[in-house]
């Protein structure tokens, strides 16, 4: 079992999310330590992009705010190797492929590998595209996570098929931010995934409050979430690490019983 | 290897959540590019709506003046809505229509293929929304008025430059929040796959007449045709049917803003490096971790940090040459050719024309150059004035 999926062996999985380098670098290391502490299972780490059109405006923001620091790839690799040691839960990154394909593929996952990453999760790369990354990805030992949406029908099971570390599940359309209804059939989606694989499957985008995780982790393996803390890490700057730790605890307790 | 490639570019880099609708338009346009009913449809609307064919005009005056090869211009500035884009927008709407669609977004950066788009929209019914950065809406007021007269709702994009390029994303989002009744009209062969192909068809009426045209007029092939290129499409209509005409040199003008060394240039396939972005493989300006760089030209048509798919495979191949065109020269040319010919063209096309300028007369009195006049220059008018220290009221 790689070290992603067995993020998901200790009951309902976590999974939080934050930008790098915002608001600094330090920051996202004391959060990443505080998430770890709070009992997150798995840290997606963005790495920011200029062009992040998966994001909605809450994330976005994280990524302009990060890249006016002058945050670079290199500094993220810098910061996770850091931080890698002093933790024993998996970390992701999550950012959009030309980041990777810039750096070189290679060059790009070797040192992620080193800096202590088992998954990477690329928005902007969809099945029929995976193959040029995977292959490489396979090498490090680097899982690249599936994603499957409320529109992906009879790709569902080629998709799931093929899915290593979790499956990540869309909830709904559109870009990610916290969302006070999802309207989509997660029980019935999450089931058609779970009838054709058994990577574990995690719902994201839109959750936000432990009522929502409470509700998906019903029938998921493990929620997703990114705009409820990045928006933590906006109102608090600094003194974030402890407002995250709080939330985290708030919505890992809400799942951990289920 | 996926879909869609041109030699190592191209491809389908896009949100898992839109791959089953690009699947359904690469199917829906399969189904129908043969399609008698579809393409009789097609032609009348060319006709009878857009005006084509666009007349292949003889520069008398300026071939004259610049002493060398003879100069004819595509007149695509003639087409209703002023510009090659009505070509692409007809042939998506239809197909919008025949998918079962009832709403149609698209971005804009000069604002022709919005008001295309929003022209297209008002006469099939279909609801239209345009994104387009906000710097635009400035430069391009005229052209958002016209849209909304059109009765599509403009979004004024605030991320980013407030360019083409946030336009863009904008409108890839617009489309994942809601794609049930919706096609994404792009406007130039870029994105992801079928979008190069589809508006590279779409566009190719260009050169299938312009190759007919000179043949009648002049019995034999140009020695050079050319266009300016942003994302690239009337470009790529220019090129199309001449590629396989191998004397004929394949010439795109790109915007090369203050100059390509000054960092505010948009000269792709000068300054850009291979990367992956807005679905597809292909050259971008970005800095060496990929981030997309901020680009900028005077033509908010051309201020785009990427180029088609099909273009950078000319590129690498050879069959195809990309040149960079500044502010400046543009700008002479916007003038020149008003003087010369009385033809007010897009600052877009006034790029193209400033290259023809340069190599017209390095050639001989038995070269033929088609230079395609991709738009009018109205939208433009009030921005040159300015450009030249005058404020004029639009």
């Amino acid at each position: 079992m790689s070290k992603i999926s067995d993020a998901f062996s200790h009951g309902k999985a976590f999974v939080g999310f934050i930008t790098a380098g915002d608001p600094t670098l330090d920051t996202t290391k004391e959060i990443i330590l505080k998430m770890a502490q709070a009992g997150c299972d798995l840290v997606e780490i963005g790495i920011p992009f200029s062009d992040p059109i998966a994001e909605g405006p809450v994330i976005q923001n994280a990524n302009i705010r990060a890249l006016s620091n002058k945050v670079t790839t290199d500094d993220v690799f810098e910061m996770t190797s850091e931080i890698s040691g002093k933790i024993d839960i998996p970390l992701a990154y999550m950012t959009y492929l030309n980041v990777l394909f810039r750096y070189g593929y290679d060059r790009f996952l070797e040192k992620a590998r080193n800096a202590g990453i088992s998954g990477v999760i690329i928005p902007d790369l969809p099945f029929e595209e995976k193959d040029e990354l995977s292959s490489v990805a396979s090498k490090y030992g680097i899982d690249v996570i599936s994603l499957i949406a409320p529109t992906s029908e009879e790709r569902i099971k080629t998709i799931a098929k093929n899915a290593e570390g979790f499956v990540y599940e869309v909830s709904s359309l559109g870009v990610t931010g916290v969302r006070s209804e999802i309207d989509t059939d997660l029980r019935k989606l999450t089931g058609a995934i779970k009838s054709e694989t058994d990577v574990p499957v995690a719902i994201g985008f839109g959750i936000g409050t432990p009522e929502q995780a409470k509700k998906y982790a019903a029938f998921a393996d493990g929620v997703i979430v990114g705009s409820a803390i990045v928006n933590i890490i906006a109102e608090y700057g600094k003194d974030a690490p402890d407002k995250v730790y709080e939330f985290v605890k708030s919505m890992k307790d809400a799942i951990k019983d289920i | 290897m996926s879909k869609g490639r041109y030699g190592i570019h191209g491809g389908q880099y896009i949100p898992e959540t839109l791959m089953n609708e690009i699947i359904k338009l690469e199917n829906a346009y399969e189904k129908y590019k043969n399609d008698p009913e579809f393409v009789a449809e097609l032609d009348k609307l060319n006709r009878e709506y857009a005006g084509r064919p666009s007349l292949l005009y003889y520069a008398e005056n300026m071939t004259k003046d610049l002493g060398g090869a003879k100069i004819y211009f595509k007149r695509e500035d003639l087409n209703h809505t002023g510009s090659h884009k009505i070509n692409n927008v007809l042939g998506q709407c239809l197909l919008a229509k025949r998918m079962g669609k009832t709403r149609v977004i698209a971005e804009t950066g000069a604002g022709q293929h919005g008001v295309a788009t929003a022209t297209a929209a008002a006469l099939m019914g279909l609801e239209c929304e345009i994104f387009m950065g906000k710097v635009d809406t400035e430069r391009q007021a005229l052209n958002c008025y016209r849209m909304e007269l059109l009765g599509a709702k403009v979004h004024p994009v605030t991320t980013g430059t407030m360019t083409l390029k946030d336009a863009v994303n904008d409108a890839f989002k617009e489309w994942v929040s809601r794609v049930d009744d919706t096609l994404y009209v792009l406007g130039s062969v870029m994105g992801p796959h079928p979008y190069p192909m589809i508006v590279r068809d779409f566009q190719s009426v260009i050169s299938r007449e312009a190759r007919a045209q000179i043949l009648e007029l002049e019995g034999r092939l140009p020695t050079a045709v050319m266009a300016c290129v942003g994302g690239g499409s009337n470009a790529m209509g220019m090129f199309y049917n001449f590629i396989n005409d191998k004397d004929v040199r394949l010439i795109g003008c790109e915007a090369a803003g203050r100059g390509v060394d000054t960092g505010e240039t948009a000269a792709t396939m000068a300054t850009g490096t291979l990367g992956v972005f807005h679905g597809m493989k292909s050259y971008f300006c970005q800095n060496e971790y990929g981030q997309i760089a901020p680009v900028y030209s005077i033509s908010a048509g051309l201020d785009y940090p990427g180029v088609g798919p099909e273009h950078a495979y000319l590129k690498d191949t050879g069959r195809a040459e990309y040149v960079p065109v500044t502010d400046d020269e543009a700008v002479d040319a916007f003038e020149y050719i008003a003087r010369t010919e009385g033809i007010i063209s897009a600052i877009e096309s006034a790029h193209a024309v400033a290259h023809l300028m340069k190599i017209a007369p390095e050639m001989s009195k038995d070269d033929i150059i088609i230079c395609n006049l991709s738009g009018r220059g109205d939208k433009d008018v009030a921005a040159i004035a300015r450009y030249r220290g005058r404020e004029i009221n639009e």
